[in-house]
């Protein structure tokens, strides 16, 4: 069974139309890769996925389960989020926003949560920023906490919205090789990026959406080497020179 | 000079009351405050207009107006409806002073809380639900503790403000800081010595406020240019 199963998804702000119909299956395991013009409706449909966006029409069903306004903050527990904008806590730890999650809305003990997230801390190579803000912290390295955050939750799935856009270039791969880990480690990703290099090396399946549909869909070397399609290839020539 | 020492004396008596009505009256108000706030935020029109008629007729309307009203007003219409009701009753005439005060500056927090929770960047509520958190768990956990330091020199600023709005109380019998200075007028004549002190008093509270929350800002403002 699908790990994430997107059914005839639409979304509209008023007049515009940013999701046209997206029906698509994430299988367990699998890393999706959605590539992009801006403004081709990705971000969107990630967001559509945990309800930051609430569709306007269409059905996700996660783990065989539909998502509901009724069911969405145990839904979202199991969906780890990271955003291109990190969106730390500032007034919290790096570890408190480790375990602020756990302790509170699974109810797990203080000192479990603590002991996880120092676990994850040193997984993402800063163990040593348990007790600083992150505003001491560099973009990437704020990055690898957002994550570590996420993964705090044990997520069944992660969403990762345009993780490196916001970093400065030399930052970019300590967060992608994150990344890479958690792919390995056989977690069930969709990514929103830019970073072509990445999606060829890491997706199982890529993506390519443009004007609010999906264009072309099929492994990284079908969409991204050889693609049929004239939106895609235009795309590519515009992004990979 | 001796009569000028003796006149700030006299109305430094009335610090006490002066400063716990204002004490009650700032939690009383920055509690209501927030539940107005939140009620502005909500999706529901009805309680959106609800806090907007209240805030608007709280500031459109002098304090001692409220004042009086909720003293002596109130009392009237109820003994009118046979209902024999005295605030002597219910612990004194500092009660509805207190519950004024507090209504009163609740109608200004609502708009100083509401601005801060606006200035915190929804990425924050976004990334508080998408850990689960439901809306409620996410404002008082994440939002709420940020807009509070925002909006911690607006507030302060609003109790500087309430201590001197608090002078309109000896109208519905608080003997409070200026009703001290004006007794004691009435029977030295001692006309300037008294209001010059009760002037004085009012700075003793008023200008410590003001450098504590000059401090903070400039703390804050350092901080955040350092990080």
């Amino acid at each position: 069974m699908s790990m994430i199963e997107i059914k005839g998804l639409k979304k509209s702000f008023d007049d515009l139309h940013v999701l046209k119909g997206i029906d698509q299956n994430v299988d367990e395991g699998e890393v999706l890769c959605i590539v992009g013009p801006s403004g081709s409706g990705k971000s969107t449909m990630l967001r559509c996925i945990n309800r930051l966006e609430e569709p306007t029409s269409g059905e996700i069903y996660i783990d065989g389960d539909l998502v509901t306004d009724a069911n969405i903050d145990k839904m979202r527990t199991k969906m780890g989020m990271v955003f291109q904008s990190f969106n730390l806590f500032p007034h919290k730890s790096v570890i408190e926003n480790l375990t602020i999650g756990p302790v509170n809305v699974k109810k797990e003990k203080d000192s479990n949560a603590r002991k996880k997230g120092m676990e994850l801390l040193e997984r993402v190579g800063l163990a040593e920023k348990a007790d600083e803000y992150p505003r001491n912290l560099s973009g990437g390295q704020q990055q690898r906490v957002a994550i570590a955050r996420a993964l705090a939750m044990d997520p069944e799935v992660m969403l990762f919205d345009e993780p490196t856009s916001a970093l400065d270039p030399e930052m970019v791969g300590e967060v992608l090789d994150v990344m890479k880990d958690l792919a390995k480690e056989g977690m069930t990703m969709v990514v929103v990026t830019h970073e072509m290099g990445f999606a060829k090396e890491v997706a199982d399946k890529v993506i390519f959406m443009d004007d609010g549909v999906i264009v072309e869909e099929g492994s990284p070397k079908d969409v991204l080497e050889n693609p049929k399609m004239e939106r895609t290839k235009d795309f590519l020539s515009k992004v990979l020179i | 000079m001796g009569v000028y020492l003796k006149g700030f004396l006299i109305a430094c008596k009335g610090i006490p009351a002066t400063v716990i009505v204002s004490l009650i009256a700032i939690v009383i108000g920055a509690a209501f405050g927030l539940l107005l706030a939140l009620c502005s935020q909500t999706k529901s029109k009805v309680l959106q207009v609800i806090a907007k008629v209240y805030v608007d007729i709280v500031r459109g309307t002098p304090m001692l107006v409220q004042a009086l009203i909720m003293a002596y007003g109130i009392p009237w219409l109820l003994q009118s409806w046979g209902i024999g009701f005295k605030w002597d009753d219910f612990g004194g005439m500092a009660v509805p002073a207190v519950i004024v005060c507090g209504l009163n500056s609740a109608a200004y927090l609502s708009e100083v809380i509401r601005s801060g929770i606006q200035a915190i960047d929804k990425g924050q509520m976004e990334a508080a639900r998408s850990l689960g958190m439901s809306h409620g768990m996410a404002m008082r956990l994440i939002i709420i503790p940020q807009a509070i330091r925002i909006i911690l020199p607006a507030f302060a600023n609003e109790f500087v403000t309430l201590i001197k709005e608090t002078s309109v109380l000896g109208y519905v019998g608080v003997v409070e800081i200026l009703r001290r200075g004006q007794l004691w007028n009435s029977s030295s004549f001692e006309t300037f010595p008294a209001y010059i002190g009760v002037a004085l008093a009012y700075l003793i509270l008023t200008i410590p406020l003001s450098k504590a929350i000059n401090g903070y800002e400039r703390k804050v403002a350092r901080r955040e240019s350092a990080a």
